[in-house]
């Protein structure tokens, strides 16, 4: 009787699904918790008839669990997550091509560029050191300006940073290290920020909210979070080194293989629509629609030339290499005293 | 008539038998349920351990390397240091304590022994976050410990916390048999009461030293939560296992660190096994029960004793709630419960915790449930005795079995799919399910204790009657047992409130948990919103024990008088 009826109900859903019932998308992303929220609204209001479910962690967890997933993708939509990783989920063709409506209009550099595109960009995030002034007047420490400053001993285990295989801002960190030092150079120079450092965090927030907290001077962190912070009432600076800043573009993409494509492309023209932007700029210094971002308090008016030149081909196509590396030398390190 | 009359007597037989021959398949369905949920799935992880999947190869190819490797010798290392230093620590003080409990007359036991009892009612992120706030940069106590409290020191305090009430309630059970005509013989020989101590006490409860050591060096070996707060970069394997399976995917190497993680809890519960069986010849049946005298002094050290350690417990919880409560520590102390808004941070908010109440409430309901059935029916009713054996040694093994092992296990079995029960895997159901098997052995003790106090005979004179078993325990077994089934249910649900381990590895987002929402808040640095979770954690689970007290006292004026003739 039971199962008689559940097989009716079964039926019934079978047929009435394309008539009323909501579809739900699986997105994956590595968007901050405090800002799914909005996002989610406005779309879901633009769209009725569309839910959509997160799975939330950091750029490097989303990534592992992605390519972990290729055989049975449970992504319909990956959303917010670093342009370095959709192009290692690109180069494994696990994302499905799609020019979102208005995709023209967007900024070329921050859209993947063959066609159709496999991601879309959404916004930029790029790197910022938080300093937390109250700390350091009370320990006699300088604010730093730079990333060399970075390495001088005074500042022997006041810093945090993420951990580069776990966080995507870790991540364009240390590619971005790479860039402006150069390889032998730069692996030299993480060998002595090493010395430095106190912790590596599994997230990119973390370090700047530790920094906020005073329990760790110096977080090595993202703008957003920053100005989100100072504006809480954190007593913290914003630093951005002048050798310049590490970036990633945070993305959209289709998943190969979903049952919900229709539902899928209307995220992925949402998310290039102009009512998307006017929300990433409430977060961002720098998103994909020209002419949306507007002034921060926090942040400089020439953020944008101050991130490093770097290619995120690059940073995806060495991906395994570079975080094989960082981890051999760092992370499996036994503990300094 | 007298035919009727004399064909009587094979008629019941035949009844009886048949309503007996019931139990058989229903003590096979049980005992179905634990191969399913334990067995199949430690199979499950340990042919992972050894199996390729790049080459299809059987054996320890991919078993050697990650051995060979430099960071896991440090790891297991570390892990064995941290796992030594915290029974060194906590054994002296939960022998102090549960001495003070059991052999003085010092006032106030029963609030000392619930005091001691709290960290069980909390996640073991709890006491890492409450470290970090007593003892971090910019803690209270921060100048005890100048070099920083994030690593060796903040883990071991940190398991110290966590482990306290089992090593506690270990040693309370052994202390408290001995033999009063002992230390009369020893007082009258002229033995001092430092000999006394090492010539009767001690040898009398050695096996439980054994025993509660054995239990603190497994729990901490196979922690994650308080290293994972507060361990800063000093690496443990357990961390490990979950940096790779949760941070990388790499479930392999998980798997092959997972299987390390079972060698020391396997090497405990076998020398626990062993030291048990020499225990129970240790008592005879003439022993003496103690006479506790008072000695003002003895009783005053004990109650100091007792309030240092057991404050320090509270101070730990209190730290925890404060932090909670705190609007931004240490800029802007006022007090506020914004923290307790979960809306816009990782973890699934006030969901995760709605969630967390469901599963332990479900775990609670059909654990106890099996449990109870599967005891039952394998120690009292007939036929089905002959799956004793095998019921009672399956339901021992959960607790060699860590929960991080058990959870991958789970992932390794529940997600092939080859499995018919494949579409349990990213379900309530299956939390439910993996609780139920992580938690089985101390509630499957506890029924087996509480049913083996009543005479078989009640069933035999019962059957004679021709009346069907599952009237005699409705009638006489459950009544009777009734202080047992409302702990084994109280047990597996604080149990599940407060577990991370095994879980961590089968929610999906629509199973968040709330104790594994306090883990993710603390990764993207939301201190203070974990602190908060925790807290309601602490809160539910105290809720639910003192539910159980109310409910056990009721109940007990109804079904326990006998107990208390007159």
């Amino acid at each position: 009787m039971k199962t008689l009826s559940t097989l009716t109900l079964a039926l019934l859903a079978t047929f009435a699904g394309h008539a009323f019932a909501d579809t739900t998308l699986t997105v994956y992303t590595a968007l901050e918790a405090d800002q799914l929220k909005a996002y989610q609204e406005k779309f879901e209001q633009e769209n009725p008839g569309i839910k959509l479910k997160w799975v939330r962690d950091s750029t490097g967890i989303i990534t592992a669990k992605l390519l972990a997933e290729k055989a049975a993708p449970q992504a319909d939509v990956v959303m917010g997550v670093a342009g370095s990783s959709l192009l290692v989920l690109e180069k494994e063709g696990m994302l499905q091509a799609y020019a979102p409506k208005g995709v023209e209009k967007l900024s070329k550099q921050y859209v993947d560029d063959s066609n159709p595109p496999a991601w879309v960009g959404m916004d930029v995030w790029g790197a910022t050191v938080c300093f937390n002034t109250v700390e350091a007047a009370k320990l006699g420490l300088k604010k730093p300006e730079s990333w060399k400053d970075l390495l001088k001993p005074e500042y022997k285990g006041k810093i945090v940073m993420p951990n580069p295989a776990s966080s995507g801002t870790g991540y364009f960190d240390v590619t971005a290290w790479l860039t402006i030092f150069g390889e032998k150079d730069g692996w030299a120079y993480m060998d002595k920020l090493h010395d430095n450092i106190a912790q590596y965090t599994h997230s990119g927030s973390k370090p700047c909210k530790q920094a906020a907290a005073g329990e760790f001077p110096i977080g090595i962190s993202f703008e957003y979070r920053a100005a989100k912070l100072k504006d809480g009432g954190a007593p913290i600076d914003l630093v951005f080194p002048k050798e310049g800043l590490g970036w990633d573009v945070e993305a959209t993409a289709i998943m190969k293989g979903t049952k919900n494509l229709d539902a899928a492309k209307k995220l992925a023209d949402w998310s290039a629509s102009k009512s998307a932007n006017e929300l990433y700029e409430k977060n961002f210094a720098i998103v994909a629609m020209p002419g949306i971002a507007k002034p921060n308090a926090h942040i400089p008016a020439d953020y944008e030339q101050r991130l490093v030149k770097q290619d995120l081909r690059w940073s995806a196509a060495n991906r395994d290499k570079i975080l094989a590396e960082w981890t051999k030398r760092y992370d499996g390190k036994s503990e300094k005293k | 008539m007298s035919t009727l009359t004399l064909s009587n007597p094979p008629r019941s037989t035949a009844r009886r038998a048949s309503s007996e021959w019931l139990a058989l398949p229903l003590a096979g369905i049980a005992l179905l349920a634990l191969v399913i949920l334990l067995a199949l799935p430690l199979i499950a992880i340990l042919g992972q351990a050894v199996h390729d999947p790049d080459t299809g190869v059987w054996g320890l190819s991919q078993v050697a390397p990650i051995l060979a490797s430099p960071a896991l010798v440090q790891q297991v290392k570390n892990s064995i240091a941290v796992a030594l230093t915290t029974s060194l620590i906590v054994l002296p003080l939960a022998y102090g304590f549960a001495a003070a409990l059991t052999r003085s007359a010092m006032p106030a036991k029963g609030l000392f022994r619930a005091l001691a009892l709290i960290p069980l009612l909390a996640p073991s992120l709890l006491p890492g976050i409450a470290l970090v706030y007593l003892f971090g940069n910019q803690g209270v106590l921060k100048g005890l410990f100048p070099d920083g409290i994030y690593g060796f020191w903040g883990i071991v305090i940190g398991e110290a916390f966590y482990t306290f009430p089992h090593a506690l309630m270990i040693l309370v059970t052994a202390l408290s048999v001995a033999d009063g005509r002992l230390y009369e013989a020893a007082t009258a020989l002229g033995a001092g009461r430092v000999r006394q101590f090492f010539t009767v006490t001690l040898p009398s409860v050695r096996f439980g030293l054994i025993s509660a050591a054995m239990v603190v060096f497994t729990l901490v070996i196979t922690d994650f939560g308080v290293p994972k707060v507060i361990g800063g970069q000093y690496n443990v394997l357990a961390l490990e296992a979950y940096k790779q399976v949760i941070g990388q995917q790499n479930f392999p190497r998980g798997a092959v660190i997972g299987v390390l993680l079972l060698l020391p809890a396997l090497f405990s519960f076998a020398i626990d096994h062993f030291a048990q069986r020499r225990q129970q010849a240790l008592l005879t049946a003439r022993a003496q029960p103690l006479q506790l005298r008072r000695q003002p002094l003895r009783d005053a050290l004990a109650f100091l004793f007792c309030t240092l350690t057991g404050g320090a417990l509270l101070v730990i919880l209190g730290t925890a709630v404060a932090a909670a409560l705190i609007k931004l520590w240490p800029y802007n102390l006022s007090l506020t419960f914004d923290h307790f808004d979960f809306s816009n941070v990782d973890g699934g908010g006030a969901q995760a915790f709605v969630n967390s109440l469901k599963m332990s409430a479900l775990t609670a309901l059909f654990g106890t449930l099996l449990v109870f059935g599967a005891a039952w029916l394998t120690e009292k009713v007939g036929v089905a005795r002959r799956l004793q054996r095998p019921l009672h040694l399956l339901a021992m093994l959960p607790m060699a079995v860590p929960g991080l092992v058990l959870g991958l296990g789970y992932v390794f079995f529940f997600n092939e799919p080859a499995n018919p029960l494949h579409g349990l895997y990213g379900t309530m159901t299956i939390l439910v399910l993996c609780s139920i098997a992580h938690f089985y052995t101390t509630a499957h003790l506890t029924a087996v204790t509480a049913l083996r106090q009543l005479d078989r005979e009640f069933e035999a004179v019962s059957a004679s009657l021709q009346v069907p078993f599952w009237l005699t325990a409705w009638r006489v077994t459950l009544p009777v047992c009734l202080p047992a089934v409302l702990d084994v249910a109280r047990y597996f649900f604080v149990a599940t409130m407060t577990t991370v381990s095994a879980v961590i590895f089968l929610y999906t987002p629509d199973t968040a948990l709330a104790s594994v929402s306090v883990l993710n808040m603390d990764d993207a640095g939301d201190t203070a919103a974990a602190a908060a979770m925790a807290t309601l954690i602490v809160a539910a689970s105290a809720t639910a024990c003192l539910l159980f007290a109310a409910l056990q006292w009721l109940l007990l004026r109804r079904t326990q008088r006998w107990r208390n003739p007159g």
